[in-house]
């Protein structure tokens, strides 16, 4: 039976061995090319993907590990997030994950479909038309000018929290670049510690945040507006502001 | 360092036995982000050990139920302090277990039963090192997307956290590697976990599932009162009913590109195989005359000794595959995660192909290679729909004409005369002819490995087990193991099992020769001993200027004695002349056997695309790299 097998040529004693065929120079090779996403480069398909900044939004399990999941996701496949956080919706047990990220369309396509294979992960989407999104901040600074302080923390309606005759710390909340420009205006006070939420958002409208998301029965009828009003005192204008406030401790993401 | 397991028997019969459970025989099972229990633990009242005379169903008869009931009957695994309860379990049920030699085996060994038998195989390894040594099988089954359960010891919950004796973050360590792991921690549940999770294992695209079992929740009773409560939000949602068709518009968008291509190719990956789906794939690329190279998972696929098979393409693929993957007009891609071995440099890969990619994943869609027709859906289902679309074949004669030409113009031999070494592919060749088509063959990672795939001639699916992205050396054996005892289970006792290894890979777990024998399980192990890392040896030679750093061994054990040492046969070949004899003798042998082959130590893999190089651009001898 030896030798019944495939191609074999006996007795051929090259002594640098190579197979037989054409070398790779002489071979024909096609001259297109695809780039580094796997897209064929040609004047009709010619898309070179700039990164940009998304939005990704995922309703996930409210349970142990799920932020471990995702956190490990997202540095195991290399996405450049810039921030990430987590806080409860209306339904019990569902939890909202807001992700802002700085990806091309491809990067951001598969940062959603992997998200979408988690276990934990209810459903993930970059919100899709406007988003209303809003970071909170909380800023210690030096606290030798306080009606500086003050005026400067009035400008961007933000609140003081802590007077004290050393420091003051304030709170703001706003868009990112609202609040770059705010720090930047405390710098010239002595900034001492600073703390960033991260931004949080929600779909402007009626449109759900997360792809076929559902408020929790009963949630968001008239009746339950109606009778839930006078227990809600504390006037939240802001919807995104309570998410980001109630944040547990151990939910964090670690950075 | 797994020496330190048995100890482990002595410090948790006293701390966690039995009497462990008591704490919650008051109907309410303690949580373990409750603290009290660790209070009442300190304080067992042991007297409830008395109490077993009765019928109690406990969390371990809950998970051997489970088992028995997904259709398990076979488990591979080691004993250790906290997966005891449910060992001792198993001992009651009709799921057969094998006792491997090191964790890692057992899960290659699941691994490969899941490919053989189209099943998900089973692990089982105690908390610790237990689990940790199950984490490169776990991977390895992860890179392939076989379905595998893997279940774990835990130390009890109220020792989780505290750097208990024997206690590693199983779940965190294995979440990256794993499809779906969960911590059991409810022994009401617990049946019903690990049903969920063999089953996810085994449906859409498949994968390796792992629960973790503390050994509190194994051993505590069964409320017989409570109802399995499988409406929790992850599994109403569960990820098993996905649509096995692919959207119809994007069928038939695919069926006009097939129609018009000029240069089509059909590229069958593991996921062919995995669906079950290699039949449709063959009637498709024979029904519209489409010449097929597959990956080297999709090995099996297709039959090799048909015409249009061009055999597998990539790095070390065929010369002819991969000068049709680079100039087809229209790849027709289906179970393929465009892996970089496969592909080459991206940049280079298939450059003037529309891309069709089948997928059940939707996240391969794109991911490495852009699809111009993207098709989710199982395989064999979406080539039913393209099939039932496409109108007329694709007008590719003069393609097919040029498929053969390169057949010929780059075959894949190797040059051996009668003063030079026995040849490895020579070693391949005699076993592929003294063999019948339904062989399974398994292999280590290596040299060995792509001789395997190159010089055997594969035609029927779920014939081939290797650990292909990954790279697991060591994988052979143990998989050989898992691959015989799921032929012998679905009653083909009269099929072979070959295994390829290589002297590096083979040392690996070699160990397993023990549990080969004490099964008695008829493999044989074929050894491509070059007294090298020769993939490395190779690499180094063609692009480390042959400075041989820790790849040259300047000795090896004797397999055969060794393998006699173990109980099995052993045999050794230096002279081509013996080849045909000894493989018969081997294969005739009712156990397993080892042939330690001393083959040429320069024999190089060839042809060969450098990684990241284009697949046209295949390498015919070392000049050319």
């Amino acid at each position: 039976m030896s030798g019944d097998g495939t191609g074999r040529s006996d007795d051929e004693s090259e002594q640098n061995a190579s197979l037989p065929g054409q070398a790779p120079s002489e071979r024909p090779h096609p001259e297109a090319r695809r780039n580094t996403d796997g897209i064929r480069i040609d004047p009709v398909v010619e898309a070179e993907h700039e990164p940009r900044r998304a939005v990704v939004s995922a309703l996930v399990d409210h349970e142990p590990g799920v932020l471990a999941q995702v956190s490990g996701l997202v540095s195991r496949r290399q996405f450049n997030i810039e921030s990430l956080t987590v806080g409860p919706t209306t339904v019990d047990g569902h939890a909202r994950i807001t992700m802002v990220v700085e990806e091309t369309d491809p990067g951001i396509d598969q940062l959603k479909k992997q998200l979408r294979k988690l276990s934990a992960v209810i459903s993930a989407g970059e919100i899709a038309g406007e988003t209303v999104s809003r970071e909170l901040v909380l800023v210690k600074v030096r606290g030798d000018a306080p009606e500086q302080v003050q005026a400067i923390t009035e400008m961007y309606d933000g609140e003081t929290l802590d007077a004290g005759p050393r420091t003051i710390t304030v709170e703001l909340t706003g868009d990112e670049a609202r609040i770059d420009a705010a720090i930047d205006a405390y710098r010239q006070f002595g900034i001492v510690e600073i703390a960033r939420t991260g931004e949080t958002a929600l779909a402007r409208g009626d449109v759900p945040t997360t792809p076929g998301e559902q408020p929790a029965p009963g949630c968001d009828t008239d009746d339950r507006e109606r009778t839930a009003q006078p227990s809600a005192d504390d006037g939240s204008a802001v919807p995104t502001e309570p998410a980001a406030r109630t944040d547990g401790g151990e939910r964090r993401p670690t950075k | 360092m797994t020496d330190a397991k048995p100890r482990h028997r002595e410090y948790t019969d006293e701390t966690a036995s039995r009497g462990a459970a008591a704490d919650s025989t008051d109907d309410g099972i303690a949580r373990n982000d409750e603290s009290d229990p660790r209070q009442e633990e300190t304080n067992q009242d042991r007297s409830h050990e008395t109490d077993d005379d009765g019928p109690v169903s406990t969390g371990a008869e809950a998970i051997a139920r489970a088992l028995e009931a997904s259709g398990v009957e076979s488990a591979f695994g080691i004993q250790g302090g906290a997966i005891m309860p449910v060992y001792d379990a198993l001992a009651s049920s009709s799921v057969r277990h094998v006792t491997m030699a090191h964790e890692q085996a057992a899960a290659h060994a699941a691994d490969a039963y899941g490919v053989v038998a189209g099943e998900p195989g089973v692990c089982l390894a105690t908390s610790g090192p237990g689990a940790t040594n199950l984490v490169t099988g776990i991977a390895d089954a992860k890179m392939d997307s076989d379905a595998m359960l893997a279940l774990t010891g835990q130390v009890p919950r109220d020792l989780v956290g505290n750097d208990a004796f024997q206690e590693t973050d199983t779940i965190g360590v294995t979440r990256p590697i794993t499809k779906y792991n969960a911590f059991a921690d409810d022994p009401n549940t617990i049946g019903a976990v690990v049903e969920d999770a063999f089953r996810r294992a085994g449906c859409d695209r498949q994968g390796p599932t792992l629960v973790d079992l503390p050994k509190d929740v194994s051993l505590a009773d069964v409320d017989e009162h409570a109802e399995f409560d499988d409406t929790t939000s992850t599994e109403a949602r569960s990820d098993g009913e996905r649509n096995p068709r692919a959207d119809p518009d994007g069928v038939e968008a695919a069926a006009r590109a097939i129609e018009s291509a000029e240069r089509p190719v059909c590229l069958f990956g593991g996921g062919v195989v995995a669906a079950d789906a290699s039949d449709v794939a063959t009637t498709f690329a024979r029904t519209y005359e489409i010449p097929v190279t597959t990956t080297m998972p999709g090995l099996g696929s297709f039959p090799e000794d048909d015409e249009l098979a061009l055999s597998f393409a990539g790095m070390h693929g065929t010369g002819y595959a991969n000068m049709a993957i680079t100039h087809t007009d229209c790849l027709i891609a289906v179970g393929t995660r465009f892996d970089d071995r496969l592909t080459g440099g991206i940049d280079t890969f298939a450059p003037e192909a529309d891309v069709i990619h089948v997928d059940i994943d939707p996240a391969e869609i794109s991911k490495n290679v852009h699809a111009d027709y993207p098709l989710v859906g199982d395989a064999g289902a979406v080539l039913e729909q393209v099939s039932a679309a496409i109108e007329s074949p694709p007008a590719a004669e003069d393609w097919r004409t040029q498929c053969t030409e390169w057949k010929e113009t780059y075959p894949l031999t190797y040059a051996m005369n009668d003063h030079e070494p026995l040849k490895p592919q020579f070693v391949v060749e005699a076993f592929d002819a003294a063999t019948a088509d339904d062989t399974i063959v398994t292999t280590g990672v290596g040299q060995h490995q792509m001789w395997a795939c190159q010089f055997w001639t594969f035609t029927e699916p779920r014939t081939w087990v290797s650990s292909h992205g990954l790279g697991t050396m060591g994988y052979g054996l143990p998989a050989a193991i898992g691959a015989r005892i799921a032929a012998d289970e679905a009653g083909e006792t009269d099929r072979d099992v070959v295994c390829f290894e290589g002297d590096g890979s083979f040392l690996m777990t070699i160990q397993e020769l023990s549990v080969a024998v004490r099964e008695n399980l008829d493999v044989t192990i074929a050894v491509l001993n070059n007294e090298h890392i020769g993939m490395v040896r190779q690499w180094q030679d063609a692009f480390f200027e042959g400075r041989r750093m820790a790849s040259e061994y300047d000795w090896v054990p004797a397999f055969d004695t060794l393998a006699e040492a173990f109980g099995a046969r052993g045999f050794r070949v230096d002279d081509r002349d013996d080849v045909p004899a000894t493989v018969e003798a081997a294969l005739d042998y009712d156990g397993p056997s080892v042939i330690d082959f001393h083959v040429d130590p320069e024999e190089n893999v060839l042809p060969m695309v450098p990684s990241g190089g284009a697949n046209g651009q295949f390498a015919l001898s070392e000049d050319h790299l």
